[in-house]
């Protein structure tokens, strides 16, 4: 278990170090100025304005973020990083609840499925960028006792605005997975939906449920970055992506680590769900298989 | 009071094949009464609709006519009460469970303790001889180890019916011949009304007090033969198979089946039709 745990990784760091010397390769050999065709850009420019040095960036990532002392750049980013991924899980957490109930009620009612459907897959089509403000101005006026409604809340209700819809349609698809046997199986035993639900479905449905909770994780994450810059919000690692870029031209070493930082992200958020995964592995027995 | 009753069924199925709606006439104006404690087994061609009628006693389908009775009860009562235990050709087995927790399964839905539960998971595994697997999950055993645990799983409520759906179908002769003898063992010790579909004359032979003969287009029972029992010590015993007692009543059944479905232009002359 142990060394199939370790390939994995050895891989991955291998893919990461390959994706690098391909980088350096095509700063080497490129030419400077890209290749255009009638004014469009194929091919990026090589000049260290443009594509860096790796080893620039990552050296930049150990300097302090402004002046000679202060903060790291890397401590910057990973603090931005720890904010916008407690935006992101509360977001996917809001995203899977919605997505979970959409899908139960999907399943239990064929009209529901056939009504929602297409308000679902047509949501999806909504650009984050219009959405953002409208978000951020019904958040304004919403009064809720003590609580303030604040920038990140917005940040994290777009996010589970697209989270949400990978996860109802892999639960849906996970709900359905039973087998008709075992469907009469369940019947012949008198139980109702409820049961069925509980005994049934819900566990046949959790390696669907793991999958669509990966991708949801992902969509939760670059919606949050997203919705970051178009809101405004402060702290996050999408205004720290904004920031370092208007630096670029006088460092654009810096801009490169909260991108690599959004990716750090990422790898989190599908570890963590593969941990999940780990602890439900009696339920992906058919799986393995 | 009959286990099983089933008066003048008609099953209809409605195909929808493009845009022109069909109907299949699955069964058509069965009846068929099982004693408390009686063993029948239904043996016919595929779609003959013997499987339509075990659905139709178990009340997983609505007959379209004519009425089923199960203790007494309609079909749809006995169901929710729980008054049969059902086995299905695949052992439908959850993989998530362990086999004892597969075995517990109709007691937990129904409410049982855990300690009860458990109790009776670990009686049934003992009955069908897989104590030492009740802590394995269904990919690590074989499909005879699976169907006998599907058969402890039916057995969970002491049920007075079975309900058998091709149950060894999918297994291999030796596996197959073995669990027969086992099913008369359990069913002796449990005295509860069997009716087991299947399409192995020597199985449904061996198994059953009655075999019931069906024949397709529509569904109809053609001939029930009262099976011949041999005067050995055991029912379960597999010198059964190799009496003359059991060949008569493999040529009965044999004959029934054939008297009607050989009927074909070839393999029968003209005009020797049975009906």
């Amino acid at each position: 278990m142990r060394a199939r745990g370790a390939r994995p990784l050895l891989l991955g760091a291998l893919g990461a170090l390959g994706l690098a010397a391909l980088w350096e390769l095509y700063k080497a050999l490129g030419p400077a100025e890209g290749v255009a065709l009638g004014g469009t850009v194929l091919l990026p420019r090589t000049t260290d304005l443009a594509m860096p040095h790796v080893w620039d960036a990552v050296a930049r990532a150990f300097q302090p973020a402004t002046g000679a002392a202060g903060e790291l750049v890397v401590v910057a980013v990973a603090r931005a990083a720890a904010q916008t991924l407690g935006t992101a899980a509360i977001g996917l957490l809001l995203g899977a609840v919605v997505g979970v109930l959409l899908a139960l009620v999907m399943q239990r009612f064929r009209l529901a499925d056939r009504a929602m459907l297409p308000w679902l897959i047509l949501s999806q089509t909504v650009p984050l960028i219009a959405l953002a403000p409208l978000v951020v101005a019904w958040g304004g006026r919403l009064e809720l006792g003590a609580l303030q409604w604040e920038r990140w809340m917005s940040v994290a209700v777009i996010a589970s605005y697209l989270a949400f819809f990978p996860i109802a349609i892999g639960t849906l698809r996970g709900l359905r997975a039973p087998e008709q046997e075992h469907l009469d199986l369940f019947r012949a035993q008198g139980v109702g939906w409820w049961g069925t639900l509980r005994f049934l479905r819900l566990p046949a449905a959790v390696p669907q449920l793991l999958s669509s909770l990966r991708l949801g994780a992902a969509t939760a994450i670059i919606g949050t970055v997203v919705a970051e810059v178009s809101t405004g919000a402060r702290g996050g690692i999408g205004r720290l992506i904004v920031e370092y870029a208007q630096s670029g031209s006088s460092d654009p070493a810096k801009a490169w680590a909260p991108i690599a930082g959004a990716v750090v992200m990422g790898l989190v958020a599908a570890g963590i769900v593969a941990l999940a995964g780990l602890a439900l592995r009696d339920y992906r027995r058919a799986e393995a298989r | 009071m009959s286990a099983v009753e089933v008066a003048d069924v008609t099953k209809v199925f409605e195909t929808k094949a493009g845009r022109a709606a069909s109907t299949v006439r699955a069964l058509d104006a069965v009846s068929l009464t099982v004693a408390e404690g009686e063993f029948v087994a239904l043996i016919g061609p595929s779609g003959c609709g013997k499987s339509t009628l075990m659905r139709l006693i178990a009340d997983l389908d609505e007959p379209s006519a004519g009425e089923v009775r199960v203790f007494g009860m309609p079909a749809r009562q006995a169901r929710l009460e729980r008054a049969y235990g059902i086995a299905f050709q695949q052992s439908g087995l959850l993989p998530w469970r362990t086999v004892r927790a597969n075995v517990e399964l109709p007691l937990q839905l129904h409410g049982a303790s855990a300690a009860d539960r458990r109790a009776r998971a670990d009686e049934l595994i003992e009955l069908v001889g897989l104590a030492e697997f009740a802590d394995r999950h269904p990919d690590q055993l074989s499909g005879g180890m699976q169907q006998r645990v599907a058969i402890a799983r039916a057995l969970a409520e002491h049920p007075r019916l079975l309900l058998m759906d091709e149950p060894f179908g999918a297994l291999d002769e030796m596996t197959r011949e073995r669990l027969q003898g086992e099913l008369l063992r359990i069913r002796a010790e449990t005295g509860a009304a069997v009716v087991f579909v299947t399409h192995s004359i020597p199985e449904a032979v061996f198994l059953a007090d009655r075999v019931v003969v069906m024949s397709p287009r529509p569904g109809r029972i053609t001939d029930v033969v009262e099976v011949e029992r041999a005067p050995v010590a055991s029912a379960a015993d597999d010198a059964v198979r190799e009496t003359d007692a059991f060949f008569r009543s493999v040529s009965a059944v044999r004959e029934a089946l054939h008297g009607r479905q050989g009927a074909t232009p070839r393999a029968a002359p003209r005009g020797a039709e049975a009906r």
